[in-house]
């Protein structure tokens, strides 16, 4: 029913993994051959792609992904301006299918943190101090609190970070967007009368 | 200085006010209301899909204009008329896209359509694009549209379903980023060159949160298909949206065109759109001042659009951070290299940033009586059928063909290379399109971004080089 519901995801704990890299972009995350499906499941699998796989399908020996263990490192922290590009929402399914719940950098792009929060996956945008400092600590133990906007870093401490109240409000009551748009119906048809549209 | 009074307000800040449904809160984004909702085959089928879950209809088909362009083979179809995809999934996303818009009442300008094309290219020919709209797509390109003084941005699929389902978008107000440019461009220099430039000054991040205005003499003095390669580039820069405020030029682009109001209507409208532009006292939230007589023909050294040098200008070297380290060594470049004698493999002139008429001729006027270099492979893609059928009947397709050059069908090609036209691995691309990250064109495929003018210039000599040498030589 509510295109939150399924991950609902108020507050968890998880280590860190690194990807020291600036302005890594959409392509980067889902590369563009993987596009042309029409669902929205099973893109984990292509997530990185070009970082982990060989053209022949063979794994990469340099890839940046070589030491991730996703089902304990659900938390990734980038370097700036994660998720430069392209609009494709392929990219937070695919993050998400992969078994990234949180990103952790000094700066998102626009589109990319629209569509993570519309998916459950939390954009945490933190000085780059902090970005640094988990970067020198590798696999740090985080706590990721969205009601309360808090970041919790082992040996660092507890910080605030930025979310719009209504994102945090849909993420943890598990409200749905488009039904919150749908009950202005009325002042949706008034103004298309008040503009002749 | 004019003094601001509390009714000067920008152009973004008119055109956002227009469509507001509901002001923004504490608690809550604006609604705001869309006027144009662009569709195309790869963003689209998750949000009819989630539509048909939920059992809700589109609000207003009449408000949405779809194409097929991305998934597409730019080969011509066989004898029997048959498309050859590059998978039967790419075929599947085509079809789907055409069976949901046939569904909900939605025009789809399909393989049988006169005006098929890029959606950013389709869409002004059309006249659907006017001043003063508030227009999304799922691609981020759509930032192309304001150049008519339009709101116009890219967003996610879900936000698809969102604009579907009720024509309106939850959306928080952006910061506002004039971006003044003043000065006549040298001969040579063209629009590709000013966005590449600005790009590379204030940064692929330079504008995130923001709606760019550009504007100033240089932007007055350009037609419209080089305000669209201009706003095209802000995703670029990070920025939601690019504008220009409308004016003659814009005015005399859309009178008579198929969407376009007509009559009085038109008389109506025009007398509206003049006042789409920022008032004497109003401010943006933070101002660059671009020096246009500066500008060189430039071209992208790394691997995202905001490394930028001139043509024969070294790369930077010095203060290079990991990234940069990291771009140079998938791109085989050296800080402090030029790029001139770099040998080129493919030239490819097409996408939404540079595939309309004007540039096609801008590549032809190098091309004509030369022959593209030994051993590369040069594609041409119109942006539209309409770009198509103006090129031929102007003779640009068979210079490119005696040239050595393919002629192929409109669609977004080897930009995204979603539909088989892509560089093999290693191969370097000097590509008129708007992204250079790595395998964006192919798994570890090598891009370097130009203007129509440079990438024809490179496919001439094989070499990375400006067009300078055949400009002053003429095309004779």
């Amino acid at each position: 029913m509510t295109e939150q519901a399924n991950n609902l995801n108020t507050e968890f704990r998880s280590r860190t993994y690194n990807i020291p890299l600036d302005n890594i972009d959409t392509d980067q995350i889902i590369p563009a051959q993987f596009l042309t499906t029409t669902n929205r499941e099973g893109l984990g699998e292509f997530c990185f792609y070009a970082w982990r796989f060989n053209e022949d399908g063979t794994a990469k020996e340099n890839n940046p992904l070589r030491d991730h263990h996703p089902d304990r490192q659900q938390v990734l922290v980038v370097g700036s301006n994660f998720g430069c590009g392209s609009s494709r929402e392929h990219a937070p399914w695919a993050l998400l299918d992969y078994g990234i719940r949180a990103v952790i950098s000094s700066r998102f792009a626009d589109i990319f943190c629209n569509n993570s929060l519309k998916n459950g996956l939390i954009p945490v945008t933190v000085e780059e101090q902090l970005v640094e400092y988990l970067h020198a600590h590798p696999d740090s133990a985080v706590r990721i609190d969205i009601a309360r906007r808090q970041l919790t870093v082992e040996n660092y401490g507890t910080i605030q970070f930025p979310l719009d109240a209504f994102s945090a409000f849909c993420l943890t009551r598990g409200i749905d967007q488009l039904d919150f748009i749908l009950q202005n119906e009325q002042e949706i048809s008034a103004h298309e009368q008040k503009y002749n549209k | 200085m004019p003094q601001q009074s509390p009714s000067d307000s920008t152009l973004f800040e008119k055109v956002w006010q227009r469509h507001l449904v509901r002001e923004e809160s504490a608690e809550t984004p604006a609604i705001l209301y869309i006027d144009l909702h662009l569709l195309h085959e790869v963003t689209t089928p998750q949000a009819f899909a989630e539509l048909k879950k939920r059992g809700l209809s589109v609000r207003r088909p009449d408000r949405c204009l779809a194409t097929i362009d991305h998934s597409t083979p730019t080969s011509a179809p066989d004898a029997e008329g048959r498309h050859h995809y590059v998978t039967e999934q790419a075929r599947d996303q085509v079809e789907t896209v055409q069976r949901n818009c046939a569904k909900h009442g939605i025009v789809l300008h399909g393989w049988d359509s006169p005006n098929r094309g890029i959606i950013h290219v389709m869409g002004p020919e059309l006249g659907a694009t006017q001043p003063g709209m508030t227009i999304v797509c799922g691609d981020s390109h759509t930032s192309t549209h304001g150049a008519f003084g339009a709101l116009a941005f890219g967003i996610g699929t879900t936000e698809v379903g969102h604009v579907l389902a009720s024509q309106c978008l939850l959306q928080s107000k952006p910061n506002t980023l004039g971006i003044r440019i003043e000065g006549e461009l040298a001969p040579g220099v063209t629009a590709k060159d000013v966005i590449l430039h600005i790009i590379g000054t204030i940064g692929v991040d330079g504008g995130t949160g923001s709606v760019i205005e550009y504007y100033g003499s240089t932007v007055r003095a350009m037609d419209m298909d080089s305000r669209m390669t201009l706003c095209n580039m802000s995703i670029e820069c990070g920025a939601r949206a690019g504008m220009v405020a409308p004016d003659e030029v814009t005015f005399d682009y859309l009178a008579g065109r198929p969407l376009s109001p007509q009559g009085e209507a038109w008389d109506t409208a025009v007398a509206d759109w003049k006042t789409l532009k920022t008032d004497a006292g109003a401010t943006y939230g933070a101002q660059v001042d671009i020096d246009a007589t500066a500008i060189r023909p430039s071209v992208t050294y790394g691997t995202h659009p905001g490394m930028v040098v001139a043509v024969d200008e070294a790369i930077p070297s010095g203060d290079t951070n990991e990234s940069i380290a990291a771009a140079l060594e998938y791109m085989g470049f050296k800080a402090g290299q030029t790029l001139a004698d770099e040998s080129v493999d493919v030239v490819f002139i097409g996408s939404c940033t540079n595939s309309r008429l004007s540039d096609l001729r801008a590549a032809a006027g190098i091309m004509k009586n030369r022959k593209v270099a030994h051993g590369l492979r040069a594609l041409v893609v119109p942006g539209s059928e309409e770009v198509r059928r103006a090129a031929e009947a102007d003779g640009l397709d068979r210079i490119f063909i005696d040239a050595g050059a393919q002629w192929r069908e409109p669609g977004c090609s080897m930009c995204i290379g979603m539909n088989g036209d892509i560089a093999a691995p290693g191969e370097l691309v000097v590509s008129t399109s708007n992204r250079n990250f790595k395998g964006r064109q192919g798994p570890l495929s090598r891009t370097i971004l130009a203007s129509p003018l440079t990438a024809a210039a490179c496919a001439i000599t094989g070499r990375v080089s400006s067009a300078q040498q055949f400009l002053e030589a003429g095309s004779d």
